[in-house]
């Protein structure tokens, strides 16, 4: 397939995807679709509108500020409580869903696939639930003594009933001494999950930046470094801090997978900021450098060329010691590296890719499909904004389908239009693409492998997208009684 | 380092040496009790263990830990699915319906089609109702639904939004779009009861908005609805209609959702199978309605005996004497001789508890979920002579379950030593387990924590199940699912026990090749 067949192949299913609409959902809707090129001077990426309100009616893959603050930013700060406060539900869907890997004994020290909730009846409702959230906090400090802090998740109800637990949170972190923090985080705020990483970024800001309690015994060294955004899906984190750390410098904290309350009250000791998920942590990032004077530099681990050019972005940033060392780095995984390549290459070249993730990963791993001699050919967010747009521009390598706040019924038309040989997108989109016979990765999860970030990530990557696209199960579709067709 | 022969997971990764290294060296910034005292941790979970802790977990009021519920619109989208060509629709922002699909489709490993209107901040102020117009307009225009069905999330009912209104005026609105559009409704919020609660509220508004009372109705004797409640386990609605389909082609049951959940590869269809339209229509007209689980159609129930008035009966085909007790009801309501096919498959059924029984005899069972599920199994571990020491049942109903319960274990011959335990969650279930241990414990993908921290074995029965691939398309009732249940309980017990006599020149001699 040439460029031009698969740019007006890719424009004509933004035609007819739209044209399935009702006039107004069609207006809105194409707003957010578009193919963009490297060479192209304006195209999607820079014009694509996003974070704006989803079209009611369609099966949007989007997720809600509830689940932006507790299940991506907060959830995994393993040695806090986080408390869903409202109904039961939000609380047990979002429970132990994402692969927030950490080291702890569950219940005792360590909490984070547990599922705390104030459980909400009608009464509560009725006549407001702070009371009962001021003895939900008294219960747990006196049943979890080991906690080093509580989170107050909000769910829709509290917002809307107007209680006060920012005031509940004041007077328990009072009475205790213990750290109690209220997001107000309920569903129904923005747009997506994306408000819920930001308003959970500002109470880490409000709360837990202002307390130096543990500041003062910290010895600094040159090198000390803290990774922002990295949620450990599958161990992402530490694989990607053996390479930190080998490179010589000093990690101190991890933002939020395997995170624990004293890691990120030191974030402002940190000399340098290194953010993964832009979308999620450019907040934090931005304040730290405001408020502390710690610079910040996004990085991509995913593939081999993403990873080797971020180490010697990281290196420049330190000395030459740092940077020689670096070196070493990059030349001790290349071999392994490059035999990852040897060995998967040969069976994924040329094999077109189409993606729709959350976060960053949409831009992210394009390179680590390229380091396989794979295309993408269609990418997309959950709950991007301009400015990760913007970025994925960079990344892009061929004609592109860009398209903001996919749903359902959108993703199947493009893949059944441009027959990608694999979709990477989300769980509730696995089976639906799996049952037309096409390879599927699950890349919020991983698909319960991983990790993939960093160089030994890589191989695992590999060995999963060859996994994927070269199963013996697809061929399997058709009966042998059926007819040729 | 990774060796190309032999790329591993995570799980290999981080034993290597040098990732070892790499966690030891965080530790020194943690300040986690296990970074800064180990000790500590130590004596805090051996206090967990306690008595003295049980009781003051036990006693807890305002904080729930580790649940076993989910809340009620999520029963409302099983609902949905159940009818042909419906949409499941929730009236609320699209953050629910988002863990509603995710949360199904972990269990069923199928796609869940459901669309929300995405309710937000405008709405929380304005009400939802310019939500419900485009909504129910886009909906239908992508989806091409023949019925769409709308609940509603704590959200749309703390705001008070007024369903019915909404949706008279997004139709008149729609320019005709949505003339032939069915749109039943019900109002689910999450802050009432569970995810049963939610079924049995989509059930009984769809069943009456489909169904309006008229004065003549006409009774056909041969028809009997059968509703199957919030059935998890795919293979049980086959094996029911299975059951049903030996007494006669008018057996139907109201609310199938076995074919959306289990469609085969080739190509995606959005909505399979469900109970036909024509067929939820006439509903009013059967001669009585079955429903397989109580206390998940509590005010389906009024709406059916007092409404319609129609006869009503509740089954547990669940082990022996539930699937009996459904057999003869369908004999007797439909005069039929209970068919040859049956009788050899409860011969079966007996003959294969009777081959297992000393396995399962005398052991003792901690046992949670929904409560029409453990009123079953129960009666099954009963009948095998198990003790059920912990019967745990967080969404437990106020009215009549308790003592349906005690006169089950009235049955057995340790009911002195079998504990209920209603609005109980798990964490307490932890405590019940250390102070007073069972051998092995039934449940869903929550206990895998329980099994951590105790030891004892989980049989995976029950919903969710995110973590084992398809124990959902087997049945739990009727003589093959009593099969299928003795197979699993008793092989789970017959492992453990060559899991305990595995070491070599230690326990082996009882590491028998004959059981």
């Amino acid at each position: 397939m040439g460029p031009e067949t698969l740019e007006s192949l890719q424009k004509e299913a933004i035609e007819e995807v739209l044209s399935a609409y009702p006039a107004k959902a069609a207006k809105n809707r194409a707003k957010h679709l578009g193919v963009d090129s490297p060479e192209g001077e304006k195209g999607a990426c820079d014009k694509t509108r996003s974070n704006k309100q989803t079209v009611p009616g369609v099966m949007s893959q989007r997720g809600c500020a509830y689940a932006g603050s507790k299940g991506v930013v907060w959830g995994p700060i393993k040695d806090m409580i986080h408390i869903s406060h409202g109904p039961i539900g939000c609380g047990q869907y979002s429970r132990a869903g994402r692969r927030n890997y950490y080291i702890g004994t569950t219940g005792i020290d360590t909490f984070v696939t547990m599922n705390f909730t104030t459980d909400f009846n009608e009464k509560d409702i009725v006549f407001g639930g702070d009371k009962k959230l001021k003895k939900a906090l008294e219960e747990i400090d006196e049943l979890f003594p080991l906690n080093n802090g509580v989170s107050i998740q909000s769910e829709c109800p509290i917002g809307l009933i107007g209680d006060d637990i920012q005031a509940v949170a004041k007077v328990h972190k009072k009475e205790t001494g213990h750290q109690t923090v209220a997001v107000s985080c309920e569903g129904f705020r923005g747009v997506s999950q994306s408000l819920g990483h930001h308003i959970a970024n500002d109470m880490i800001r409000d709360y837990v930046m202002p307390d130096a309690s543990h500041r003062k015994d910290f010895e600094s060294t040159d090198y000390d470094i803290s990774i922002i955004g990295d949620y450990n899906i599958g161990g992402d984190a530490w694989a990607t801090r053996i390479l930190l750390e080998e490179m010589g410098l000093r990690v101190i904290s991890q933002w939020s997978g395997d995170a624990t309350y004293k890691e990120i009250a030191n974030g402002p000791k940190a000399k340098l900021n290194l953010l993964h998920c832009y979308r999620s942590m450019n907040y934090i990032s931005r304040h730290m450098e405001q408020e502390f004077g710690i610079p910040w530099m996004e990085y991509n681990f995913f593939g081999p060329s993403k990873t080797t050019a971020s180490i010697r972005k990281i290196a420049s940033f330190f000395d030459e010691s740092i940077q020689e060392k670096a070196e070493a780095v990059i030349a001790k995984y290349t071999k392994m590296t490059d035999e990852v390549i040897a060995k998967y290459r040969p069976k994924l070249e040329g094999k077109k890719v189409m993606l729709y993730v959350g976060g960053l990963r949409p831009r992210h791993v394009i390179g680590a499909y390229e380091d396989l001699g794979m295309e993408v050919i269609g990418t997309g967010y959950e709950f991007a904004h301009g400015d990760d747009y913007k970025r994925t521009k960079d990344d892009i390598e061929r004609s592109t389908l860009i398209y903001d706040d996919v749903n359902e019924y959108e993703l199947e038309e493009f893949v059944k239009k441009l027959r990608p040989d694999l979709v990477a997108a989300g769980v509730k989109e696995k089976y639906v693409f799996q049952k037309m016979g096409l390879p599927f990765r699950q890349m919020h999860s991983w698909d319960y492998s991983g990790p993939y970030h960093g160089y030994d990530a890589f191989a695992i990557f590999a060995r999963d997208m060859d996994l994927a696209i070269n199963s013996p199960v697809w061929g399997h579709s058709k009966a042998p009684w059926d007819k040729e067709a | 380092m990774q060796d190309v022969e032999k790329i591993v997971n995570g799980q290999k990764l981080f034993l290597k040496p040098e990732y070892q290294e790499v966690l030891k060296n965080k530790k020194q910034f943690e300040g986690a009790a296990g970074a800064v005292a180990p000790e500590k941790v130590a004596e805090i979970a051996e206090w967990t263990k306690s008595w003295e802790y049980r009781e003051k977990n036990l006693a807890r009021e305002a904080i729930t830990v580790n649940p076993a519920k989910a809340c009620q619109p999520l029963g409302a989208v099983m609902v949905g699915l159940g009818f042909e060509n419906t949409m499941p629709y929730v009236h609320g922002s699209h953050g629910c319906v988002a863990y509603f699909r995710t949360y199904f489709t972990r269990h069923f490993k199928e796609p869940t089609p459901c669309v929300s209107d995405s309710m937000s901040e405008s709405a929380a102020v304005f009400g939802g109702l310019s939500n419900m117009k485009d909504g129910l307009r886009n909906c239908n225009a992508l989806y091409k639904p023949d019925m769409i069905a709308v609940s509603t999330t704590c959200m749309a009912e703390v705001i008070g939004d007024d369903l019915n209104a909404f949706i008279i005026s997004a139709k008149e609105e729609a320019e005709g779009e949505l003339d032939n559009v069915l749109i039943p409704h019900a109002h689910t919020p999450s802050f009432v009861g569970s995810h049963i609660t939610g079924y049995d509220n989509m059930m009984k508004s769809t069943l009456e908005q489909l169904n309006p009372t008229k004065a003549e109705k006409v009774v056909d004797e041969e028809r009997i609805n059968i509703i199957p409640g919030f059935e998890p386990y795919l293979g049980s609605l086959r094996e029911i209609k299975n059951i049903a389909k030996l007494f006669g082609d008018k057996i139907i049951m109201i609310g199938d959702h076995e074919e959306q959940w289990d469609t085969g590869a080739g190509k995606y269809k959005l909505y399979a199978g469900g109970t036909k339209i024509a067929d939820a229509k006439t509903a009013i007209n059967a001669k009585t309605t079955i429903s397989l689980q109580k206390y998940s159609t509590v005010s389906t129930a009024k709406t059916i005996k007092n409404k319609w008035k129609q006869d009503y009966a509740t089954c547990n085909p669940i082990g022996l004497t539930g699937t009996d007790e459904f057999v003869m009801k369908l004999s007797e309501l439909t005069g039929k001789e209970v068919p040859e096919e049956l009788k050899v498959q409860r011969a079966r059924l007996v003959d294969a508890m009777q081959d297992s029984y000393p396995y399962m005899h005398g052991k003792k069972f901690a046992i949670w979920g929904d409560p029409d599920f453990l009123l079953g199994l129960v009666s099954f571990l009963v009948e095998m002579g198990s003790i059920p020491t912990h019967i745990v049942c967080h969404n437990a109903p106020r009215k009549g379950w308790e003592d349906d319960m005690k006169a089950i274990l009235a049955k057995s011959n340790s009911a002195d030593e079998c504990n209920i335990w209603p609005g109980k969650d798990l964490w307490a279930l932890r405590s019940l387990l250390f102070t007073e241990p069972v051998d092995f414990m039934i449940g869903n993908v929550y206990g895998k924590e329980l099994y951590r921290d105790t030891k004892i074995p989980l049989i995976r029965i029950g919903f969710p199940i995110f973590d084992r691939h398809h124990l959902h398309r087997y049945s739990m009732s009727g003589y093959e699912g009593g099969i299928n249940l003795l197979t699993w309980i008793t092989n789970s017990v017959l492992d453990q026990l060559d899991e305990e006599t595995k070491d070599i020149a230690q326990t082996d001699y009882f590491f028998d090749s004959v059981r």
